[in-house]
C-alpha cells in the first residue's frame, strides 16, 4: 500500500468509500507523520486522542454506509478557530489558555460532514503578518528549501502552519483564514492551493476576529479539486454571522473539469510591477498562455486604483483590529497582569499579552480612528475602497469572468529576512492579494511553477462575488498545466 | 503627518498599552513608518465617492426580538482570571 498520507483527498475518499483502508489508519498515518514533522512548527497543539476518537466513530458510520461528504478525513484546523474543549489561542499570549465552551460554525459543519481533527495550527498572532513569524508559538518553517540550501524559509503568512502541514503531507486539507492574503499568499509559498471565497460565503462566528470587514475563511489543500469539496462543507448561511449569505452553495466539485472555453480573461496591466522578478513575469505569461490553450479569451483590462489598496488596507484593517482586539482586557479570559487599578490593570495585561506586531496596529487603528484624524485617515481610506471596488465592477461589467494575476511578488524567504527595520517592506507581500479582500471578492491561488532557486510561485485568479465555480474550473486548467509540485522531505 | 512622542504616549493610553519611556522612539518609527506609506492616499481624487459601509450589498439581516440563548453563566466565567459565583472580578472601581 502507498503511503497513506501522499492521497489527495480526493483519492483518500475513494479508498474509504472502497473500505482499502479505515479512517483509523489514515488519521494515523498523519498522527505519524506529525509526530515525525515537529521541527516545522506548523501545529500548535496536537489532539491525537481526539483524533482517533473521532476516526473511529466515522469508520462505524462509514461501515454502516452513513457517511458525509468528508467521511474520515483528517484536517488541520488554524488557531484562529474555536474548537469546543480544545485550545484556541490565536496564536497570541493574550489568549492564554482560553479553552472554549462552543465551536466556530466552519468547523462544526466540518464534523458534521465527517471530517477527523488532528490538532490547531500555528499562524501570525492574531492573523497580523505574512510570513508566520508574529506567533507566540514561535516561527513555522517551510517544507520547501533552496535547492543545495539548509536555511529554513517562512511558509508564508498569517495562515503559514495550515499551508506547511498540507505542503508536507501532515493533514489532507486545512482550515484557514484570509484578511489581507492570509490563505493565498502561504499557499503560493508552499505550492498548495487556497482559495479565499466571497466575503459573505463562509460564517465567521467563532473565528477569532481580526478586521471584520475584510476576514473571510477557506481552506488550503494538495488540489483543486481538493480545495472544492473543503469549501463545499465550510460555506453556507449562518444567521449567527449578520454579514454571512443566504444563498444555496453549489456544488463547487462539479466545476472542475468544466470547459473554460470562451471565457474572459482579464489581465491587469496595473499588476506589472517596476523591478518584478523576471520569472514572476515569465509565470504569468505561461498561466494566460495555458488558460487561452484551454479556450479562454485574454483581454487586458485597467484596475486604476490598485495601488493604493494596500496603503488604504493598512488603514482600514488595524482601525478594525484596534476595535475588534479591545475586547482582550484581562477580565473575561484569558492573561491578567496586576495593576493598582482597573486602567493599570487593562494596561499591563495588553503591553504583556500583545506581541510587537500587534501593538503597532492597535495603535495605528487608534489614531486613525481618533478625534481628528477620523476623517483625513479612515473615512478617506473607505472612499479609496470604493474605488477600488468600482475597478473591478467596471471590469466584470465588460464582460470579464475572472483577472489572472502572479499570487505574490516573490518566493518564500528566509526567517528574519524582511520587515526588521521597516514594518511596509513585510506589508508589501500582500499587494496582488489584498485588493481582493478590499472589494470583498473570492480568489484562489495555484501553484503554477518554481524559480530558479527551485521554490514554488503561484498564480492567482480573481473572479465575480460569488462566482467561486469559475475559479475551480481555471484553477483546475493550470494545475493540469503545471502539475502539481511536493518538498523533498528533509525533516 | 507624522507623530511626535506626546502622541505615541497618548495613542497608547488610548488604546489602553502600557508602553514605556524607552520604547517610545521605537514605536514612533515605526508608526511614523506606517504613517508615510499610507500618506499617497491623499493623492486619490475621493470628491464625492461615498466611503464603504457593506462589503457585499445586503439588507442587514435582523433575529427575531426572543431570548434564544442562555443559561450558561457557568460557561461565560469559565475562563476568567478571577471570579466570584458568576461575577468577574477587577480591581476596585468606585471609591
Amino acid at each position: 500500500m502507498t503511503d497513506l498520507t501522499s492521497l489527495t483527498l480526493a483519492e483518500a475518499r475513494k479508498g474509504l468509500a472502497a473500505k482499502t483502508f479505515t479512517s483509523l489508519e489514515l488519521t494515523d498515518a498523519h498522527l505519524s507523520a506529525i509526530e515525525a514533522a515537529r521541527v516545522l512548527n506548523a501545529f500548535v497543539m496536537e489532539t491525537p486522542d481526539q483524533a482517533r476518537d473521532m476516526a473511529k466513530a466515522v469508520d462505524a458510520k462509514i461501515a454502516k454506509g452513513d457517511a458525509g461528504p468528508l467521511a474520515g478525513i483528517p484536517l488541520g484546523i488554524k488557531d484562529l478557530f474555536a474548537t469546543k474543549g480544545v485550545r484556541t489561542t490565536a496564536c497570541s499570549k493574550i489568549l492564554g489558555n482560553f479553552v472554549p465552551t462552543y465551536e466556530s460554525t466552519i468547523t462544526s459543519q466540518l464534523w458534521r460532514d465527517g471530517a477527523v481533527m488532528l490538532g490547531k495550527l500555528n499562524n501570525d498572532e492574531f492573523a497580523m503578518g505574512s510570513a508566520n513569524e508574529t506567533s507566540c508559538f514561535g516561527p513555522v518553517g517551510n517544507p520547501w528549501r533552496r535547492e543545495g540550501s539548509n536555511t529554513t524559509l517562512v511558509p508564508g503568512g498569517s495562515s503559514g502552519g495550515s499551508a506547511s502541514a498540507v505542503a508536507a503531507l501532515l493533514c489532507m486539507g486545512a482550515t484557514a483564514t484570509d484578511t489581507g492574503g492570509s490563505i493565498r499568499q502561504p499557499a503560493a509559498f508552499t505550492a498548495t492551493v487556497g482559495i479565499k471565497p466571497t466575503y459573505g460565503r463562509c460564517s465567521r462566528w467563532g473565528i477569532v476576529a481580526f478586521a471584520s470587514s475584510l476576514d473571510q475563511a477557506g481552506p488550503i489543500a494538495r488540489s483543486v479539486r481538493d480545495s472544492a469539496m473543503l469549501l463545499r462543507s465550510m460555506a453556507g448561511h449562518d444567521p449567527k454571522d449578520t454579514t454571512s449569505v443566504d444563498i444555496p452553495v453549489p456544488d463547487y466539485e462539479a466545476a472542475i473539469g468544466k470547459s473554460v472555453k470562451g471565457m474572459k480573461i482579464g489581465i491587469p496591466r496595473e499588476y506589472r510591477l517596476d523591478g518584478m522578478p523576471a520569472e514572476i513575469e515569465k509565470l504569468w505569461s505561461e498561466g494566460a498562455a495555458w488558460l487561452k490553450a484551454a479556450g479562454a479569451e485574454l483581454v487586458e483590462v485597467s484596475l486604476p486604483h490598485t495601488k493604493y489598496a494596500l496603503p488604504a488596507y493598512y488603514i482600514v484593517a488595524p482601525a478594525e483590529a484596534s476595535s475588534n482586539l479591545a475586547r482582550y482586557d484581562g477580565v473575561r479570559y484569558g492573561l491578567r497582569e496586576k495593576g493598582g487599578n482597573i486602567n493599570e490593570l487593562y494596561e499591563n495585561t495588553r503591553a504583556e499579552g500583545f506581541g510587537a506586531e500587534v501593538r503597532r496596529r492597535v495603535m495605528i487603528g487608534t489614531y486613525v480612528l481618533s478625534a481628528g484624524y477620523y476623517d483625513a485617515y479612515y473615512l478617506r481610506a473607505q472612499k479609496v475602497r470604493t474605488l477600488i471596488k468600482k475597478d473591478f465592477e467596471d471590469c466584470f461589467a465588460r464582460g470579464v469572468d475572472a483577472i489572472l494575476t502572479p499570487a505574490t511578488p516573490s518566493a518564500a524567504f528566509g526567517i528574519g529576512e524582511k520587515g526588521g527595520a521597516d514594518p511596509v517592506e513585510m506589508y508589501l507581500n500582500d499587494i496582488f492579494t489584498v485588493t481582493v479582500n478590499m472589494a470583498g471578492l473570492p480568489g484562489i491561488a495555484v501553484p503554477a511553477g518554481k524559480d530558479a532557486q527551485g521554490l514554488p510561485l503561484g498564480l492567482q485568479l480573481i473572479g465575480r462575488p460569488f462566482e467561486e465555480e469559475t475559479l475551480f474550473s481555471l484553477g483546475e486548467v493550470i494545475e493540469q498545466a503545471a502539475g502539481r509540485f511536493t518538498p523533498a522531505r528533509w525533516w | 503627518m507624522s507623530v511626535d512622542a506626546a502622541t505615541v504616549r497618548r495613542i497608547a493610553h488610548l488604546a489602553r498599552i502600557a508602553v514605556s519611556e524607552d520604547e517610545v522612539p521605537h514605536l514612533q518609527g515605526e508608526l511614523n513608518a506606517m504613517l508615510a506609506f499610507v500618506e499617497q492616499l491623499s493623492e486619490v481624487n475621493v470628491e464625492g465617492v461615498e466611503p464603504m459601509t457593506s462589503v457585499t450589498p445586503m439588507q442587514m439581516k435582523k433575529r427575531q426580538d426572543v431570548v434564544d440563548d442562555g443559561g450558561i453563566a457557568d460557561d461565560i466565567v469559565r475562563n476568567a482570571p478571577a471570579t466570584e459565583g458568576h461575577f468577574f472580578v477587577v480591581p476596585k472601581v468606585v471609591e
